[in-house]
């Protein structure tokens, strides 16, 4: 087992982590650019270093000042979190040139699942089911795109395939917008990726985000744990997460989830990852793999009783599972909200100092926070600063936990996205359950309309 | 007195109101003051007895008020724009790049930062006279750390 890790993250995060390692008695070494000096885990670890100033791009994207840091704290291994480098090939391959272990899957792999076409291609070699759509990038023949969204059928989405995330894509409705739109989405995919190519896919009506999470060690041991449920987003980005799926069956779950688990055995998956679907009418479609863990990994965590993070590690430092998948069982209800700190319903970040910060509790409730009283929520990354997690019996009684942390939660100096989530959880779709992606959108263009 | 005892008191010190704590207990007696915007400084007083424990690993934050102090009242900092381990020299056993007194252009290599096995010279940005050299050779040095103070 490590010694001593380097955490390669920052925020709520950087503290899970780090909290996976201190109940480990894994030493831990949290690396900070000048912004996030005072952060709650820096003051905590057993050893920190400043490897940049503020802007990500000169500290938690610089992968040799964190490859540097890793070299002075004689640490082993690096647990990349998630956003940043964590799904970076060159970095992983890197790290691992460097001596040291990257807490994640094998470079090849991370390359392999970037690159959304080959992920597609080699998930349909492995019979996980996809959206129908282009074989492949688009071809730079006009006429040719045009008749491939034809046969595809109205609406598209054109998706870049160094995108991911939710970021690089464009719904089109008709074929007189076809064209301009394929060229934007190349232009934007050039400038944010590096990589102009995209792909084309069936825009699904009226989906669910729902996602498989995945183990799997270096002794052939690969596993599911259910699922989650991500419908509820903004902007392609998630707003709140619940596991298990309402209205899932469990015939349909282990379908899907074994087939997976098996696409892991079969391109030697090593670590955690998430296979994310788009389920309409009991049907899956791939849309994406995630190299990593998640940001709305603790529901999983409430409903299978596995530390997703401490079998991150463990899986890095070479052992097995610690368990196998007949032992995963489901139970109970979870459900998550971001706490986001931007206003309810404009969404303008509203970074600052918490003035007053006070934390829910009682049974069933987990909150996933790197802030405290006194702490300034600094301007340069994303605005998320906390997770709260319910966890019921029951869905009903997740939801009456949620409702009662979020009017016990308090944070002042701040504006943040607590109201919204009061407001969900007594929406009337979201309580009956399986509202599909665009649902939230609707609801938050319905609102401002009546304003 | 122990340091973990000491370094409890420095962090009770920054984190209340109070502008400075003096404590004995027995022979020994610890003064921890606060000024205004500048970090808490510790004095520690060596009893008659000479009980005095190595000033070295005292605490985070003594370190950093004295290298601070001498900044401000003396010259300007030449901080380090890298992670990495900083040396004196060129290589093991050749002469040092600089010495306290010496007087340095701007541009002139001050010290080397070994950052993934790749060995940087680090210029310096202002002409001047090293008045002070703030790290020890083979030492660990992160982004922004003060390494020379040029006056």
């Amino acid at each position: 087992m490590f010694e001593k890790i380097l955490i390669a993250n920052r925020g709520e995060i950087a503290l899970r982590i780090q909290r996976a390692c201190r109940e480990m008695g894994i030493k831990t070494v949290a690396v900070h650019s000048e912004a996030d000096a005072d952060a709650k885990y820096v003051k905590l670890a057993d050893e920190s270093v400043c490897i940049g100033p503020a802007q990500s791009t000169l500290s938690y994207l610089h992968v040799p000042s964190i490859i540097s840091a890793a070299e002075v704290t004689d640490a082993e291994a690096i647990h990349p979190g998630y956003g940043f480098l964590s799904e970076n090939a060159d970095f992983a391959e890197r790290v691992e040139q460097s001596g040291f272990a990257f807490i994640g899957p094998r470079p090849e792999t991370i390359r392999l699942m970037g690159d959304k076409v080959s992920a597609k291609d080699a998930m349909k070699a492995s019979g996980v089911p996809c959206v129908p759509g282009s074989e492949g990038a688009l071809p730079e023949d006009g006429d040719e795109v045009v008749r491939i969204a034809k046969d595809i059928g109205y609406p598209v989405i054109i998706k870049a395939a160094g995108g991911g995330g939710g970021r690089g894509m464009r719904v089109v409705h008709t074929e007189a917008a076809l064209l301009t739109a394929v060229s934007m989405t190349k232009n934007e995919a050039q400038t944010a990726f590096g990589n102009p190519v995209v792909y084309m896919e069936k825009f699904l009506e009226n989906p669910r985000h729902i996602e498989i999470q995945v183990l799997a060690d270096e002794h052939g041991n690969a596993a599911f744990l259910g699922e989650r449920d991500c419908s509820m987003q903004r902007r392609h980005q998630k707003i709140l997460e619940e596991a298990p799926a309402p209205g899932l069956s469990p015939k349909l779950r282990d379908k899907i989830g074994e087939r997976c688990a098996e696409a892991c055995r079969k391109i030697g998956y090593r670590g955690a990852g998430t296979f994310e679907f788009l389920y309409e009418n009991d049907e899956f479609f791939f849309i994406e793999m995630n190299t990593r863990v998640q940001v709305e990994h603790p529901v999983t965590e409430m409903i299978t009783g596995i530390d997703i993070v401490q079998e991150q590690i463990r899986i890095a430092a070479g052992l097995e599972l610690s368990f196998r998948q007949k032992d995963v069982q489901l139970r109970g209800h979870s459900i998550e909200c971001r706490i986001n700190a931007e206003d309810p319903y404009t969404f303008v970040p509203s970074p600052g100092r918490i003035t007053v910060y006070h934390v829910p509790g009682g049974p069933g409730i987990r909150v996933d926070s790197h802030v405290y009283q006194n702490y300034v929520v600094p301007q340069y990354y994303d605005s998320m600063v906390g997770k709260l997690i319910a966890y019921g019996a029951t869905r009903d009684q997740a939801i009456a936990r949620m409702k009662t942390a979020l009017s016990e939660m308090v944070i002042e100096g701040i504006k943040t996205n607590i109201p919204l989530h009061q407001d969900l959880m007594r929406d009337a779709a979201f309580v009956k359950g399986g509202a599909s992606i665009h649902y939230l959108e609707h609801k938050l263009a319905a609102a401002k309309k009546t304003q | 007195m122990d340091l973990r005892k000491v370094k409890k008191l420095i962090d009770l010190v920054s984190e209340s109101g109070i502008a400075e704590l003096e404590i004995t207990e027995g022979e020994e007696t610890v003064r921890i003051s606060r000024y205004g915007q500048n970090p808490p400084q510790t004095m520690m007083y060596a009893p008659q007895q000479s009980y005095m424990p190595a000033p070295a690993p005292v605490t985070a934050a003594a370190i950093e008020a004295a290298p601070a102090v001498a900044a401000q009242s003396d010259g300007h900092p030449v901080k380090s724009p890298m992670v990495g381990t900083f040396y004196r020299a060129a290589s093991p056993g050749s002469k040092n790049f600089v010495e306290v007194g010496q007087s340095v252009n701007a541009g002139e290599t001050l010290c080397i930062i070994e950052a993934m096995k790749l060995l940087n010279e680090i210029e310096a940005d202002q002409s001047g006279v090293i008045k002070a050299i703030l790290v020890e050779n083979g030492q660990p040095v992160e982004y922004g750390e003060p390494l020379f103070i040029i006056g």
